[in-house]
Parts: C-alpha cells; sequence; structure tokens
C-alpha cells in the first residue's frame, strides 16, 4: 500500500519532467536532426543557461518562490557589457570587468527588491513579477535617454544616431564565446567549453557549502517558518534580502557569461524572456516551488532545451508550417510554469487541510477521554 | 487604539494617506499636462476628445475587474483569457457573414458561450488555488494567449477579409473592421462641437454596463460576493456557497473581458489577433489601482476615474512632450507608472492577506 503509494506520489511529483520526456522522445525522429548536431546545440546550451538558473535556487532555499527578478540581475548585466564594449575592453578582461560593474548595480537592484518584497509577503512572486516589467521600463529609461548624454558613451557603433541612447543591438564580437574557446575540446563534433563549465561547477559547490553555512540555513529556517523562524531569533527581513541580493547578483554575472556565447546584446528584448525560460527550465527539471536542488538545474536544462531545439522543425515537418513549432514552444513554457504553480498552491492547501485534519483527529481524542 | 492613531493624525494627513501619494502623483502629472499642453502647441480640443475616446474603448475593460475583486479573487491577470472568447466571437461574425453595425452585436452574442465555458473552467481552477489567485491568474493568461496563436493558424476560417492573402488559410494579425463593425457604437448619436468628438454611443453602451454592475451589487447576489471577498470565513458561516460565489464572479469578469475588447475593437477599428491580448490585462489593472482601488475593494466610481486618468496620461504624454523635448518618452513613463501603480497596491497591507 504505502509503495503503491509512494509510487503515484513520485509520478505527480515528476509529471512535468515525465510529459517533456514523452514530449522529447515523440519530437526528436520526427524533427529529423542528427544525434551530434543536438548533443552538440545542447551541451552549449547547457554552458549558457546553466549559471543563470543556478541563481534561482537561493530564494527558492529562503521560501520566497521563483525570483521573476532575476531580470534585474540580467539587466545589470546587461548594463556593465554595454559599458565595457564602449570603453573597448576587449576579451576575458572585459568580461571581467563588466562583472565587476555588474555587481554594484546588481546589489542595489536586490536591496530594492528585496525591500520591497518584504513589503509583499504572501505575494512575493506577482510582486517580483511586476518588479520586473516596473524596472524594465527604468533600464530603458537609463539606456535609451540617460546613455549618451548623461553618462558617457563614445562609439557610434553603440549609439543611436541621434545623439543619444544604445542601438538595439550591441555587438560583442571582440568578447564573443572568448570564454567557451579558452580551453575547448572537441570529439565527434562536440564543442565543450571547458573553462564555462568548470566556473559552472565551481558555482555548484559554491551553493552546496552555503546551505551548510551559518546564513544558509538561516535562509532554511526562513523558508520552512517565517515566525519559528523570527521566534529563534534570525533578523528575517535581512535574511530574505540577502537571498534576493546574492540571486541577483548572480543573474548579472550569469547574464553576462550568457551574452559572451550569444555574441550581441538585444538591447531592449535580451532581459525580458530570459527569466520565463529559466524559471521555466528549472521546473521542467523537477523543482517546485518551495523545493529546487543542482539536478533540477540540469536535467532541466537538458529536457527543456531539447524540447526548445526539436519543436519548430518537428511542427514544421507535422503541419507543413514552421510557425506553429515557434508558437509552441512559447505555449509548453508558459503552460509548465502554469502547472507548476497550480501543483504548488494545491500541495499547499492538501497540507494545510491535512494539518486541520490532524487537530480536529487530537481534538476528538481529546473529548473522548 | 487604532482609532486614536487616526485621530492624531492631522486630517490632511490622513485624507493623503487615503488617497495615496501614487495617485496624487499621478493626478497632478495629468493636470500638469493639461495645463501645459497649450503653451506647448498641442491642441487641447482634439487631446480631449481622444481621452474621452480612449475612455470609451477601454472603460468596460476596466469594469471586468470589478467581479473578482469583490468576490476577493484579487486582481484578474487573467484577462486575456476574457478577451480571447472575445476574439473568438468577433472572427466568427466575420466568417459568418454578418456585416455592419449587427456583426457587433452577433460577435457579442457568439463570444458568450466561450466567455462562459471559458469563465466556467477559469473560476473553478481559482477556487482550488485560493491564496495564489493573481500569479496563476497571470499565467493562465499567457498559456491560452500562447496556444490561442497556434489556433489562430489552425482553425478552418475562410473569409478572405481575414485570412492571409497568399496561403489562403492562418488568420492574420491585424484584421480590418472597416465594413464591419468599427464605430459601430461612436456612431451612435455622435456629437460634434468643433473639434470636439464625443463618441456617445460608446460611453453610454459602457454606462449601462457600469449601471448593471452597480445594481448587480446591490441585489442580494452582490452583497453576498462582497462578503465572500471581506471575509470568507464569516460569508461561510452566514450560509453562502462561497466557491459558487467566486466561480460567479469569475465567470462575468470574463465574459465583460470579452465585450470589453469588442467594444475596444469597434472603437480602434482593428481586430488584433496572435500575441496582442498578452499584455492587455496590466492597462486594465493599473487603471482601476490608479482610480482608487485595491486588491480587494473596488467600485464603479474607481473604474470611471482610473480609467480617464490612465487614458489621459497616455494620450497626453507623447504629444506634450514630443512638442516640449522632441523626444518620445512617453512609453517609458507609461511602464514605469503603470507597473509602479501595481507595485503600490500589491505591497499595501489589506486584511484579505493578512489573516
Amino acid at each position: 500500500m504505502t509503495e503503491k503509494k509512494g509510487l503515484g506520489a513520485l509520478i505527480r511529483q515528476n509529471s512535468v519532467s515525465l510529459m517533456f520526456v514523452v514530449i522529447c522522445i515523440i519530437c526528436i525522429p520526427i524533427s529529423g536532426l542528427s544525434p551530434s548536431y543536438l548533443i552538440n546545440e545542447i551541451v552549449t546550451r547547457m554552458g549558457r543557461n546553466a549559471f543563470l538558473i543556478l541563481s534561482l535556487l537561493i530564494p527558492i532555499m529562503a521560501g520566497m518562490g521563483l525570483n521573476f527578478g532575476m531580470t534585474l540581475g540580467a539587466m545589470a548585466g546587461e548594463i556593465g557589457l554595454i559599458l565595457v564594449s564602449d570603453w573597448q575592453i576587449v576579451g576575458i578582461p572585459g568580461m571581467v570587468l563588466a562583472m565587476i560593474i555588474s555587481v554594484p548595480i546588481s546589489v542595489l537592484f536586490g536591496l530594492f527588491c528585496g525591500k520591497i518584497l518584504n513589503m509583499a509577503k504572501g505575494r512575493e512572486m506577482i510582486t517580483s513579477y511586476i518588479i520586473s516589467y516596473f524596472m524594465n521600463g527604468a533600464y530603458q529609461l537609463v539606456v535609451l535617454y540617460l546613455m549618451g548624454s548623461i553618462i558617457p558613451i563614445k562609439h557610434s557603433s553603440i549609439k543611436l544616431p541621434r545623439g543619444y541612447g544604445v542601438r538595439n543591438t550591441v555587438s560583442l564580437l571582440s568578447m564573443r564565446q572568448k570564454l567557451d574557446n579558452l580551453v575547448a575540446i572537441r570529439f565527434w563534433g562536440i564543442k565543450i567549453p571547458v573553462v564555462t563549465f568548470i566556473i559552472i561547477f565551481l558555482m555548484c559547490l559554491v551553493i552546496v557549502w552555503f546551505r551548510k553555512t551559518k546564513l544558509g540555513q538561516d535562509m532554511r529556517a526562513v523558508g520552512q517558518d517565517m515566525a519559528v523562524a523570527r521566534d529563534s531569533g534570525i533578523n528575517v527581513e535581512r535574511t530574505r534580502i540577502i537571498s534576493i541580493v546574492i540571486s541577483t547578483v548572480l543573474a548579472g554575472i550569469g547574464m553576462i557569461i550568457y551574452l559572451q556565447n550569444m555574441g550581441n546584446i538585444a538591447t531592449y528584448s535580451s532581459h525580458s524572456q530570459i527569466g520565463m525560460f529559466c524559471i521555466a527550465a528549472l521546473l521542467v527539471g523537477g523543482a517546485s516551488v518551495e523545493k529546487a536542488s543542482i539536478g533540477n538545474v540540469f536535467l532541466g536544462i537538458a529536457l527543456f532545451h531539447t524540447m526548445f531545439i526539436v519543436a519548430p522543425k518537428a511542427g514544421a515537418v507535422i503541419t507543413g508550417d514552421s510557425m506553429i513549432g515557434e508558437y509552441f514552444r512559447v505555449f509548453v513554457s508558459y503552460a509548465v510554469i502554469t502547472i507548476a504553480l497550480i501543483m504548488y498552491e494545491t500541495n499547499k492547501r492538501r497540507a494545510k487541510s491535512a494539518v486541520g485534519a490532524e487537530l480536529e483527529k487530537a481534538q476528538l481524542e481529546e473529548e473522548s477521554r | 487604539m487604532e482609532e486614536n492613531v487616526k485621530k492624531e493624525k492631522g486630517k490632511f494627513r490622513q485624507m493623503l494617506d487615503d488617497f495615496g501619494l501614487p495617485r496624487l502623483i499621478i493626478t497632478g502629472f495629468l493636470i500638469l499636462l493639461l495645463v501645459v499642453a497649450p503653451f506647448v502647441g498641442a491642441d487641447l480640443p482634439t487631446q480631449i476628445s481622444n481621452i474621452i475616446s480612449r475612455f470609451s474603448w477601454n472603460g468596460v475593460l476596466v469594469l471586468a475587474m470589478v467581479p473578482m475583486v469583490h468576490s476577493g479573487c484579487g486582481l484578474n491577470f487573467g484577462l486575456p483569457l476574457g478577451i480571447i472568447s472575445g476574439l473568438l466571437g468577433a472572427t466568427l461574425s466575420i466568417e459568418l457573414g454578418f456585416t455592419g453595425g449587427f456583426s457587433f452585436f452577433m460577435a457579442a452574442v457568439l463570444a458568450t458561450p466561450f466567455a462562459l465555458v471559458f469563465g466556467t473552467v477559469y473560476g473553478w481552477l481559482l477556487n482550488k488555488i485560493k491564496g495564489g489567485e493573481m500569479m496563476i491568474a497571470t499565467y493562465v493568461g499567457f498559456s491560452s494567449v500562447s496556444l490561442m496563436c497556434m489556433m489562430w493558424l489552425i482553425l478552418p476560417y475562410h473569409s478572405p477579409n481575414m485570412v492571409w492573402g497568399m496561403a489562403g488559410k492562418g488568420l492574420r494579425t491585424t484584421i480590418s473592421l472597416e465594413g464591419y463593425y468599427t464605430q459601430a457604437l461612436a456612431k451612435i448619436l455622435q456629437i460634434r462641437i468643433g473639434k470636439l468628438v464625443i463618441p456617445t454611443g460608446a460611453l453610454l453602451f459602457f454606462a449601462l454596463l457600469a449601471f448593471l454592475m452597480w445594481a448587480f451589487l446591490h441585489t442580494k447576489t452582490g452583497t453576498a460576493m462582497t462578503a465572500v471577498g471581506s471575509n470568507p470565513t464569516f460569508a461561510r458561516a452566514a450560509g453562502i456557497n462561497v466557491d459558487k460565489i467566486r466561480l460567479l464572479s469569475v465567470v462575468m469578469s470574463t465574459w465583460l473581458a470579452a465585450i470589453g475588447i469588442l467594444v475596444y475593437e469597434q472603437g480602434f477599428g482593428f481586430v488584433q489577433l496572435y500575441m496582442a491580448p498578452f499584455y492587455m490585462a496590466l492597462p486594465a489593472v493599473s487603471a482601476i489601482l490608479i482610480g482608487g482601488a485595491s486588491v480587494n475593494k473596488a467600485s464603479i466610481t474607481n473604474v470611471i476615474i482610473g480609467t480617464i486618468l490612465f487614458q489621459g496620461i497616455v494620450t497626453m504624454t507623447p504629444t506634450v512632450m514630443n512638442n516640449m523635448i522632441h523626444t518620445d518618452m512617453s512609453e517609458v513613463i507609461r511602464i514605469i507608472a503603470s507597473n509602479g501603480m501595481i507595485l503600490y497596491a500589491l505591497t499595501r497591507r489589506t486584511e484579505g492577506a493578512k489573516k
């Protein structure tokens, strides 16, 4: 009985991942893409996205749900890269400098975001989601109007012809895949960006270590129950702000790694979708709103991006219209997040009613005595 | 104790608190724009007719927020779902060959069953996840919009006015309503005084729906809805079926959104498909919030004031800014103001969220 229940629960918990496995198994042969191409693409995307997605783990640990505000970090990373490419600092030093610039901006954004989220406890996700829109407006104000007029931008390849504001795309040719190609191993046509993976691996170690520190333990306590954590002397507000700041800083660095792989910045749209895709990938990997592990990150990237690569091709083969596949993958990304959120809320209610039922039982026992 | 604290505060301060600082800034900003407009060479009568007609386009969409706020479901970020029902009605009405003003009526009729079905499913879902409505509503909206993106391509529409000319199938991204119901409501009893144009019909239509909503909120069911929103436990104790009332509110909101988008289209003159409904919830949400509503309180007055203020800023900023500093910063101002307003409302402490 218990074993059966365990299996059922296991399937239910991993239903999203299983659904993706099925989608991938069906779509891969239809798409007609060669395995080596597919593996190469997934390895590339693993290097590109893993760091960004890792940045989501810490707020989940602190019970703040999926940090839609990671977009803020991505904006900070972009600002860093825009400035560095205007200063014509190339290659790895340019990237490092961009990261150094992005960190204080990310910290500021993170503080802002954390403060607001503390004012909206219990609706962190919708609030962080609106914050990302709000800050997108502020970002546009800075990049489109202040850069070039107040913040000096010299090069005409970056500046808009009207004299201020940044062009729609900023080329990162001087930095393109510099990190990936620093040490790259190739076999069977598959390129493995060793240094990028080492950085990601180190980040994983840091997260594992962080969980064991005092601060990490505090965060978990806050995530479990804010009232209990406060009673045991943890400064709940501060801990929550720190978790968001860390997440934002990591997202900024992650965005720089992401963009060096892409090779150019879409100044006004790179960051807007990144939050959604990262969150969807993490959820596909079997994470939930309250629990996510490093394993979820990598499984999620593998499954989500396989779908992402094969869906348009498969859609084109099946329906003869490539747009359907494009829309399909957007739909799946949103649907996955929707399902995960619904599961989270229903589980929360179930847990609540379970507690209620236990109380009732205890009360009945009390009365019967 | 709270009473005493309130008394101690100056009356002015209390008024300011009630009104809210962001709202004050936005109202002040709009007044400033209206005052500055004539000096920078913007044509005031044209501007005012613009605001009035935009009000008539958007009023019903904002009104759609009211029932769900009343029943405690929060702000309806899932508005796109209702909009999709409206779009289905609109495209079906054209496909079936209805023309002129009658096609508007038929679009509304055809949209209704979709709105009822979608609304019921959506409401059932929201009853399962009480407490997390707003986030899930957002994503239900997004998922349905992206699902429909595929459907617009696949569904067997044939009307040559709607499908892509070359392929002969798949709906276009924008469909002109010329010959169908463009200005269908606005032209009824239209008043022209010089440059000032008032779309009386559309305003009357909004007034009718707003009145019906007001009347509904004063019926027994309407009062029950408010009770469910302000205190679900109390409402249950009083013998109200909470889930049923919430479901009703969601269906109402979805249907109003469907009608709302049709009214919007008759003013705008085009049906916009695919990703267009995606971001339509945010302007409506921020409009009602600017009008003085909060996450769990909204009235018809909030709708009217909010829509005027929001649309006023949307129409005035581009012209005034363009004439003043020769750059169009209106988009950025709109994003910051509307999302800032939503943020402000979300961070307010509300009785519903505390518990």
